[in-house]
């Protein structure tokens, strides 16, 4: 095991953070303490953590409806995020987003993302602005399988490709789009098939699989930043909830569901694979969980404490300038 | 000093002016260096469909001038990611009819980061795009979408009516840091006029009185300020005072320009080469019905195209567009 053992329980720390920060939504959503379209990352933990520790602060991630644990693998405040969900004007976004636009530019953090594939040109664009001002920098954008039947993937790719721009491509495929199988809407077996029209480095990871992410996703992000052009990197994994918070799932096979869910959780896998290895002992990991419950609490009292936004403030923030 | 320019060159000295003052600016679209730069062997390129463009990849070369491939939506959501992330593109949607292939960046994207993100990002975006019929380029190429781009909160909406001031609002849009959607009017494209030299900008968001006047007020931008003059000359010969006003931004619409003029006349007509439902000529008409009722001595008319999709034929796109006679017959009607 390469990693230190620091860096295994930050990693550790930031994946059990995302899986706790959906859980604890979904009770609030359930218990109508917060509102709006909640589309919850919870099983797909590895990919955001995966990719993300492979990036520096400096670079930039675009994001899809399901953004939360991207926001979080890339360092986003968790109090401010749930403040955010609460529509409070100490939210990451003054109460402005949501969950479908939550975002922290500060931390490189381009949004979540309410229309399927419209992160991806935005991503290419941040990788544009990258090397025109050779900045050394790198954009991640992450999207679903369903993204990839969007204009918007295909015109984007193409231009990356053209223009060897820094960006990696990181197709979260969790086997549904939205209800339907992506078996049925996408006519290719693998995502990555796609790349080959573009000319585009691809490759598959284990998306339940921490290790596999970051050790692909590392590649493809040096290889960006040494200016040898974009790669997709399609991850297979699987969501353990519903599309979103509400959706009792009646389309899905509960054998399937059921295995990836006992048998494939991200979180159990880097378990075992980091305690059996002794670098990290069980309950160094508990001690984690404890650590994040309790932040998580906090959060969600001080959200609740924490002021509304003034009516007037639906009139600012449209413009930067805007004569009357 | 000021020279003769079509507004073409004018565009094209705006944007090389704001290449040259601001390393940030790059220029990206379908065709915009146009074959140009790529084998270095003397092949002329072509600059946009139009040309506008000549000559700019000559100088600022192949990292800030981008063609990019014909696809809209990709190239309109690229120059938002930039814009938001840093840099400050001109994006040219060769023609506006193009909206329908490009939207989301626009519609979603670059007009609601800034408010989502609670204030947190800008997005210094320009798109460039070619408007209205008068090319016989029939009805995919030919129409006047500015409406739908007003109507969209964060996006600024920007139309020059001559060479001079398609310079200077065009450096006054690039260096915006708002998202601006600015058109080039088909029927002032090949207008020649004095273009001053410097580098100067023309504020968003304040009218222009071209002409002034006391009996009827003549509201027009881009293409139809020039229908408005002619007509304003034929009244003149008819004993009647027209002002002409030029909007030059529809977003921000320069409301109080708009009143004073109507004060200054009590009548009103407003010339819009778009079609009639939603349209500017109805908005300002809405504006001076709800704010302007007790200056008003006549019904305020509205010239536009038919409620149809832009004709082909000569003679159809001639009876399509809003003409000086139309409005003349507008005015005749008001009493």
């Amino acid at each position: 095991m390469e990693l230190s053992r620091d860096t295994l329980l930050e990693t550790y720390r930031r994946m059990r953070t995302i899986r706790a920060f959906e859980e604890k939504l979904h009770e609030l959503v359930v218990a109508g303490k917060i509102g709006g379209f909640m589309h919850l990352y919870a099983g797909q933990e590895a990919v955001a953590v995966g990719v993300c520790s492979n990036l520096g602060d400096e670079d930039l991630v675009g994001s899809t409806h399901r953004g939360h644990g991207h926001c979080i693998a890339k360092g986003v405040d968790v109090k401010a995020m749930i403040a955010e969900l609460f529509g409070r004007s100490t939210g990451t976004n003054k109460g402005k987003g949501g969950s479908m636009h939550i975002a922290d530019v500060d931390r490189g953090m381009l949004g979540a993302n309410g229309i399927v594939g419209g992160g991806i040109p935005l991503v290419t664009g941040a990788a544009l602005t990258a090397q025109v001002k050779d900045s050394g920098r790198v954009a991640v954008g992450f999207f679903g399988d369903g993204a990839t039947n969007q204009g918007q993937f295909h015109e984007s790719l193409t231009m990356a490709a053209n223009w060897k721009l820094p960006a990696v491509y990181v197709c979260e495929n969790n086997g549904f789009g939205e209800f339907t199988p992506t078996e049925f809407v996408v006519p290719v077996k693998d995502i990555v098939e796609r790349a080959a029209s573009y000319g585009m480095r691809a490759e598959i990871a284990d998306g339940m699989d921490f290790f596999d992410v970051y050790e692909k996703a590392g590649r493809a992000i040096e290889l960006a930043r040494q200016g040898e052009g974009p790669t997709l990197l399609e991850c297979k994994t699987y969501r353990f909830h519903g599309h979103y918070v509400g959706d009792a799932t009646p389309y899905r096979n509960k054998e399937e569901a059921e295995d990836w869910i006992q048998n494939r959780d991200p979180l159990d896998l880097f378990e075992r694979k980091v305690t059996e290895s002794g670098v990290v002992a069980g309950g160094d990991l508990r001690e984690v969980d404890g650590e994040v419950d309790a932040l998580l609490r906090s959060a969600v009292e001080e959200a609740e404490s924490a002021p509304n936004p003034e009516p007037s403030d639906v009139l600012t923030d449209v413009y930067v300038e805007y004569p009357s | 000093m000021s020279r003769d320019l079509s507004t073409g060159g004018a565009i094209n000295e705006a944007i090389a002016i704001a290449m040259r003052s601001d390393p940030d600016v790059i220029l990206m679209g379908e065709d915009v260096a146009g074959g140009g730069d790529r084998s270095k062997d003397g092949t002329e390129e072509m600059g946009g469909v139009l040309g506008t463009t000549r000559g700019l990849i000559g100088e600022f070369g192949m990292n800030r001038v981008r063609d990019t491939p014909i696809a809209e939506m990709g190239l309109l959501g690229t120059a938002v990611g930039a814009a938001a992330t840093g840099l400050r593109p001109i994006a040219e949607l060769m023609f506006m009819d193009f909206l329908g292939t490009g939207l989301d960046p626009l519609l979603n994207q670059a007009s609601k980061l800034r408010y989502m993100f609670g204030g947190k990002v800008k997005v210094p975006l320009t798109v460039r795009t070619v408007s209205g019929a008068g090319m016989q380029a029939a009805a995919q190429h030919s129409q006047s979408l500015y409406w739908m781009t007003t109507g969209i909160p964060g996006l600024k909406t920007v139309i020059p009516s001559s060479p001079a001031d398609a310079k200077g609002l065009l450096l006054a849009s690039i260096r915006d840091d708002d998202p601006v959607i600015f058109c080039e009017a088909k029927g002032i494209l090949n207008q020649v006029g004095p273009v001053p030299e410097d580098d100067y900008e023309i504020p968003l968001g304040v009218a222009n009185v071209v002409r002034e006047g006391s009996d009827v007020s003549l509201v027009g931008f881009g293409a139809t300020v020039g229908i408005a003059m002619k007509a304003a000359k034929a009244l003149e010969g008819a004993g009647t005072s027209a002002e002409v006003l030029d909007l030059r931004s529809l977003s921000p619409l320069d409301e109080s320009a708009i009143l004073t003029s109507l004060e200054k006349a009590g009548r009103m007509v407003v010339i819009d080469e778009s079609t009639p439902r939603c349209s500017i000529a109805r908005d300002v008409a809405a504006l001076c019905v709800d704010r302007g009722f007790d200056f008003l001595n006549a019904p305020v008319k509205c010239v536009t195209a038919p409620h149809t999709p832009v004709p082909f034929s000569r003679a159809l796109e001639k009876a399509f567009m809003p003409s000086a006679q139309d409005v003349l017959d507008a005015v005749a009607e008001m009493g």
